[in-house]
């Protein structure tokens, strides 16, 4: 596989590397069934926070898949669906289906009527930069800060500049991808407001100004021994609340990783 | 390694399902020979775009070689010129300055096309809902895994589990058939002690479903094995055909 990306033989040759973002630590929050704070609404697998903490280690996908699907979730979804027999199907007439349905295709209209100058691909892009410039490995306040400033910008270029050819009718891969990318800037917020409100190093979480002399994390356990769990307000003008889940261990003595001895 | 090259794509395109399609010719300058094929595709649609025009439509998702998604019809051949590996790991090293590339969809009457070079491949999942499944109970988690299974058949299930459903073999076969697809799928289930309950029942059912949807027999051609991403051996087929036999003389 590394030959045919490459052209380089690495029998021969040493492989080239680097580094890349490639998951995130955290997720949507469940509560121990797995449901999420929207009723009715079950997240398992790799895009809940509930399997590990700030170090994902490799094959956790796999894991998490696992453990929530095959494990957890045939045992605790049941105690939701139980109840649910009872209720009638609904039908598309009620007066929410009809909001809701108007509210969707408003946000596709509105996306479709920019017409601007800038595709999907490139606003991508640009938040790609971002994310890997301000909050990559390395974390400063400053740099974060800078980073949630541009993101408004991109933000602000993505409701103005935006062009989507085509229309709504059939398949519209450019629409598609333009309601994940509204997603993705809103998320790129949260990471940065979560980094910035987190002044310790802690697993994939590296702040530089809070290291050990090696240039080991330091995390902080009296102020920051806490889930960071943000609660979405309204619209994305809005910065996310931040609700504290404290942690609490009975059956272990929590200490730093240490790879000396 | 830094090379470029220049060269002329003719695409299919097709407005929607029952649209007449047409091959549009593009040219391409300067592409580096490091891109692979997608990325070659979306350096095309950035260029559409930015003439305001619609870009080409095609499926795609891992772009690592293990979702089965990407499904573009490369010069007569599935997945390009390579063998073993999907779309996504073409690189356009594989071509020559000045080359006409031809990308085509899946071509099969079971494989609607829904735009451009993207098909609908739902049959495929139709396969499966008839029988690619275990309902016998046995056991819930960690008890279900606590029959131990010889390396030989192991290795066999393992080896047809690594079908990713592509649906590049129904694009080879000359007759469109999807032998190797349902071969792959009941044999990884009925290999294992788990899936020997049901296994002549899933085999009559897959296939049974298979010719419904329009999928065309199997005459041996062995086109299938040929371009398959995954490397499934048609073994499985004649598994497949044994399976149904049996079956069909209980009857």
């Amino acid at each position: 596989m590394y030959l045919e990306i490459t052209d380089e033989n690495p029998y021969e040759n040493p492989m080239m590397i680097y580094p890349a973002i490639h998951y995130t630590m955290g997720g949507i929050w469940v509560d121990y069934e797995l449901q999420t704070s929207v009723k009715g609404l079950f997240a398992i697998g790799e895009c809940n926070f509930s399997d590990h903490g700030a170090n994902r280690l490799g094959a956790s996908a796999l894991m998490q898949g696992l453990a929530d699907g095959y494990f957890v979730l045939p045992y605790t979804i049941q105690n939701y669906l139980a109840d649910q027999i009872t209720v009638p199907r609904f039908s598309t007439n009620l007066p929410e289906f009809e909001e809701t349905e108007k509210a969707v295709k408003t946000k596709m209209d509105h996306l479709m009527s920019i017409q601007g100058n800038k595709s999907v691909d490139s606003i991508h892009k640009e938040l790609g930069k971002v994310m890997w410039e301000c909050m990559g490995m390395g974390r400063t306040a400053e740099g974060l800060k800078t980073g949630l400033a541009r993101l408004k910008e991109i933000r602000k270029e993505f409701e103005t500049d935006l062009y989507i050819p085509g229309t709504e009718e059939g398949m519209n891969v450019e629409l598609d991808k333009a309601n994940r990318l509204r997603d993705f800037i809103t998320m790129g917020e949260l990471i940065g407001y979560d980094a910035l409100n987190r002044n310790e190093s802690c697993g994939g979480h590296f702040r530089e100004e809070y290291q050990t002399e090696e240039g080991e994390a330091k995390r902080d356990d009296k102020d920051y021994f806490y889930v960071s769990c943000w609660e979405y307000q309204d619209n994305d003008e809005k910065e996310p609340v931040l609700l504290k889940e404290p942690l609490e261990y009975e059956a272990i003595k929590v200490q730093t990783r240490n790879y000396k001895s | 390694m830094d090379k470029n090259i220049s060269f002329t794509l003719k695409v299919w395109r097709q407005k929607g399902p029952k649209a007449k399609g047409t091959f549009e010719t593009y040219p391409m300058k300067d592409i580096p020979t490091d891109t692979s094929f997608l990325e070659m595709m979306d350096i095309l649609n950035e260029q559409l775009i930015s003439e305001k025009k619609e870009p080409v439509v095609f499926d795609h998702d891992c772009r690592e070689g293990i979702c089965g998604m990407c499904s573009l019809y490369i010069n007569g051949y599935p997945h390009g010129p390579a063998t073993g590996a999907t779309t996504c790991q073409l690189y356009m090293r594989r071509f020559q300055d000045g080359d006409t590339i031809t990308v085509e969809p899946w071509r099969s009457a079971a494989f609607p096309i829904i735009k451009d070079l993207m098909v609908d491949r739902n049959a495929f999942d139709k396969i499966m809902q008839a029988g690619g499944y275990i309902s016998v109970r046995t056991g819930s988690a960690q008890d279900a895994n606590a029959i131990p299974i010889s390396k030989e058949v192991s290795d066999k299930a393992m080896d047809a589990a690594a079908c990713i459903g592509c649906g590049a073999c129904v694009a080879a076969c000359k007759n469109g058939s999807a032998m190797l697809f349902v071969s792959a799928k009941v044999s990884q289930l009925n290999l294992l002690p788990q899936g020997k309950p049901e296994a002549l029942r899933r085999a009559k059912a897959m296939l049974s479903k298979m010719d419904e949807l329009g999928f065309g027999n199997c005459t041996n051609t062995r086109a299938c094995e040929a371009e398959c991403p995954k490397n499934i051996s048609i073994s499985n087929i004649a598994r497949l055909n044994r399976n149904f036999i049996v079956a069909k003389l209980k009857d």
